[in-house]
């Protein structure tokens, strides 16, 4: 039981934090739980379907199939993260003046919600699928232990929507102003992080090779499979081994990021009283 | 839109992808593992394989349940379907003794040597 708990937990916890941050940026937006809910609901259905076809989805690109898909639904999601974030950028401005226009400015614009619900439904995509696999196979070998291993995966389920409520309230705290601050810094991070283990999984495919050098090795200081670094390595990439390909991704993200946002945030030119 | 945006990325991905792959050049084959996973055991438990090449990991799953196999410290992991195969590919890695086991069953475990 104790397992199953632990197997569970450990592919949920993920998702719980990615969906907390969604909760805290989209705070104050109407119809936000439709979106949010959505984005679970299409992501469970995925993942139940990526679980029937696992092994299929194994022998495709020459049996680098589940890299490929992985790799693929990272990227994904770090598009859509990015996308989020380019859209704040240029609606900052109303933003930060008054906090209830946030709220109207999102909803009018359902873009940045769309984007957050892809988001989440690619997290659970890819925790979710494992979980069902597990599951299924407890379930199919029918032996008198079932029913305590499926007790334990409901318990890890429920303590990962715990991590992610956690996160929600957590955030929350902090006052409005600076919330949207942190939450851009959080995306960020969040994004650059997704990208760079997708390098790993295209590495694992032998996609991408170069530059795989590892170039630090922290693992007895912090290692990437305890509580901080699961922890770390769900909310900004961490990894105890990074290779020089990962770096430069990693970086390459965040910066790109600071630029579209720059770029877009450019003033919506309010010059007709200049033009007197 | 989105879906267009979405489907152009896919198509210019899968396009890198096949270059870096057509492109890439073996300098020498990787070795070859074959695991075999049945009744919760792996077979051989405990292969031994030279330090600094790369390493493929072919796994054989002949049990009717899917399986997890993952090396924490080589740091791969891959779903085996019920009985069926898959590979894993490693980078070159310092020797030393590397733990692997079945995610969905903690029992089952062994050990890569590579010297």
């Amino acid at each position: 039981m104790l397992a199953a708990l632990i197997i569970v937990f450990r592919e949920v916890f993920e998702a719980g934090l990615i969906v907390g941050i969604v909760l805290a940026v989209t705070n104050g937006v109407s119809h936000r739980l439709r979106w949010i809910g959505g984005g679970l609901l299409a992501g469970l259905a995925g993942a139940c379907v990526v679980a029937a076809f696992a092994g299929a989805l194994t022998q495709l690109f020459e049996g680098m199939g589940q890299e490929i898909f992985n790799a693929a639904i990272l990227a994904t999601a770090v598009i859509m993260l990015t996308w989020h974030n380019v859209w704040m950028a240029r609606h900052g401005r109303e933003l930060a003046s008054d906090l209830r226009s946030m709220g109207r400015a999102v909803s009018d614009g359902s873009k940045p919600l769309i984007a957050l619900a892809i988001v989440i439904a690619m997290a659970v995509l890819r925790e979710g699928s494992e979980v069902a696999l597990f599951l299924y196979g407890v379930a199919a070998s029918g032996d008198g232990s079932a029913g305590a291993l499926l007790g334990g995966g409901l318990l890890g389920l429920l303590l990962g929507i715990t991590v992610g409520l956690a996160t929600y309230f957590g955030l929350m705290r902090i006052p409005p102003r600076a919330l949207f601050k942190t939450t851009t810094v959080l995306i960020t991070l969040l994004s650059a992080g997704m990208a760079a283990q997708a390098v790993v999984f295209l590495a694992r495919a032998n996609w991408l090779t170069w530059l795989d050098r590892v170039v630090w090795d922290s693992s007895a200081l912090l290692p990437e499979r305890g509580v901080a670094g699961r922890t770390l390595k769900a909310l900004i990439g961490y990894t105890d081994q990074p290779t020089a390909m990962q770096l430069m991704v990693y970086v390459g993200v965040i910066l790109a990021t600071i630029g579209l946002m720059r770029l877009t945030a450019m003033p919506p030119a309010p010059r007709i009283a200049a033009a007197e | 839109m989105l879906v267009d945006v979405v489907r152009k990325l896919i198509v210019v991905g899968g396009s890198v992808g096949m270059l870096l792959l057509s492109t890439e050049a073996q300098a020498g084959g990787p070795n070859e593992i074959c695991l075999t996973y049945a009744n919760g055991q792996f077979e051989p438990n405990e292969p031994t394989v030279p330090a600094d090449a790369p390493l493929t990991i072919r796994v054989k799953n002949m049990d009717a349940k899917a399986m997890e196999f993952e090396s924490e410290t080589l740091k791969i992991e891959k779903v085996v379907a019920a009985n069926s195969e898959a590979v894993l590919n490693v980078r070159a890695v310092k020797s030393g003794r590397y733990e692997f086991h079945n995610d969905f069953n903690e029992k089952a475990r062994g050990f890569i040597n590579v010297q």
